[in-house]
């Protein structure tokens, strides 16, 4: 009887109404994105960048280990001594079309060259320009540094 | 002598009802974008969302630019369609949702045809409104615009048994056909009050009769693609639309002039009855819009079985049962309206 009651008097259907006319005032979850951002973890995994020392030496030593353990083979080096006798990259290339931001690069790498940036708003209307070239990954070192430092000494303590 | 016979025989009273039909009209239109907004808007904040809000002064102008994409676009006709039933569908849906305009009284002799049957034509034309429908489905000759099609038939003739009980009901009331007459009816109560519970029947099929969420089925997306107009594009397919929430705008004026006083105001008393009328009529049928708009965000799709039904087994019984409450109520305590 009391469940012909409430199907007659359309208690629940009221009780979801209700429910949905109290969200309409709180508050909104989305953001509004090319002008607002949500925060990022200092260990999000974004465009890559090559850093270099306070010296303005490029940290790279050459070492392929990050060629070796991109499951991707996005990574292409190739090197042979400099004139001062250090080892160093000729070619540092990324296809950023293959990258799967796995971030194994930056964890490989011993000297913390290749690192994953917070930039993930690097789209481009060609593929061309997501070949990514040494020139490159060291501007984009230069540009995101103090980012990417401040990241790096913020995640110091799970490295 | 002959040329001015003509003028004032027929120029002058045609120019007269094209300017009036522009004056309904053109604000149903306008509204129809600006209703799409509020949807969108309103959807969006149950879902906790931001809605439109680029284009132009918290998005509100993003229905025209939206109007005017489709319109650039190429208008698609698929080759195995019947090409001229394919392309009338859409215009008689449209034509269909305007006509009904024609007999809305907005205010105390703000109308175009003042007509004495003019509940009777109302119901008529959104009944008419399935054959554009129909035919929309049967030419686009593809699966899931047929099933639209059909589902919408059979839908819409089960619903609209049950709210020609409910407009009987209002009738037996009354005593005429005539709106005007049945808003001033209502001087004394609305008769959502005294018929409350034949006007959540209406409500709940008018829902139905415009295709609205909980009983969208004839464009269910998730089992239709789109329904009947799948196949549609461009202007064809902005025909449809403007069609669609015109009839929703339509419905929602035959429920406040129905059940909620049409331009009364809600008490007779100072500051509300200084409101001129016609701001009445659009708060309240704003009022029923949102409630459509709101029901939308509330509920989940019926299955066609439940919507059957509802439709035949609940409202068709007890809108028959209120019909015969009514009249036996009326008659015995000498209610009965003698200008019938």
């Amino acid at each position: 009887m009391i469940k012909y009651i409430k199907s007659f008097t359309l208690y629940e259907l009221l009780q979801g109404m209700f429910l949905t006319l109290k969200y309409m005032f709180k508050a909104k979850v989305t953001i509004n994105y090319p002008h607002e951002k949500g925060p990022l973890s200092p260990r999000f995994r974004g465009e890559h960048a090559l850093r270099r020392y306070p010296s303005g030496e490029e940290r790279c030593i050459a070492c392929k280990l990050c060629e070796a353990v991109c499951p991707a083979q996005a990574i292409t080096i190739e090197a042979e001594p400099r004139e001062d006798g250090s080892r160093r990259t000729t070619r540092y290339d990324i296809d950023m079309s293959k990258c799967i931001y796995c971030g194994l690069c930056q964890e490989s790498c011993p000297v913390d060259a290749i690192v994953e940036g917070p930039n993930f708003e690097f789209a481009t209307e060609t593929r061309e320009e997501l070949m990514y070239t040494k020139e490159k990954l060291l501007e984009n070192g230069d540009r995101w540094e103090q980012e990417i430092a401040q990241n790096i000494y913020l995640d110091r303590k799970y490295r | 002598m002959n040329n001015f016979s003509y003028l004032n025989d027929l120029i002058i009273p045609g120019g007269i009802i094209i300017a009036q039909i522009m004056a309904v009209l053109m604000p149903v239109l306008i509204s129809v974008a600006f209703l799409v907004y509020a949807e969108r808007k309103v959807l969006a904040l149950i879902q906790l969302r931001r809605g439109p809000n680029v284009v132009g002064p918290f998005g509100i102008l993003q229905s025209f630019a939206d109007a005017l994409k489709l319109l650039t676009k190429e208008n698609i006709v698929p080759a195995n369609s019947n090409k001229i039933v394919f392309l009338l569908a859409p215009i008689i849906t449209m034509v269909l949702s305007l006509a009904g305009w024609a007999v809305i009284p907005f205010s105390p002799n703000w109308v175009i045809a003042d007509i004495n049957v003019g509940i009777m034509y109302l119901f008529a034309v959104s009944s008419l409104g399935v054959y554009g429908i129909i035919m929309a489905g049967w030419a686009s000759n593809s699966q899931y615009p047929f099933l639209g099609a059909l589902r919408s038939a059979a839908q819409m003739v089960s619903y609209e048994v049950s709210i020609g009980f409910v407009i009987i009901t209002v009738l037996l009331c009354v005593g005429s056909l005539n709106l005007s007459k049945i808003v001033e009816a209502q001087e004394t109560v609305w008769f959502a009050i005294p018929l409350l519970p034949m006007f959540v029947v209406f409500f709940i099929s008018a829902l139905a009769e415009t295709n609205r969420l909980p009983f969208d089925l004839p464009e269910d997306e998730s089992t239709l693609v789109a329904g009947f107009f799948t196949e549609y594009s461009s202007a064809s397919f902005v025909l449809f639309f403007l069609g669609e929430y015109a009839s929703m705008i339509l419905m929602s004026s035959m429920t406040v002039i129905l059940f909620m006083g049409g331009w009364l105001p809600p008490f007779d008393i100072f500051p509300l009855n200084a409101i001129p009328g016609v701001i009445w009529f659009v708060i309240k049928v704003i009022f029923i819009l949102f409630l459509f708009i709101w029901v939308r965000g509330t509920f989940p799709r019926y299955r066609y079985d439940q919507l059957m039904r509802l439709g035949w087994k609940i409202f068709l019984p007890l809108s028959l049962l209120w019909v015969v409450l009514t009249a036996g109520f009326l008659i015995v305590f000498d209610m009965v309206p003698n200008s019938l």
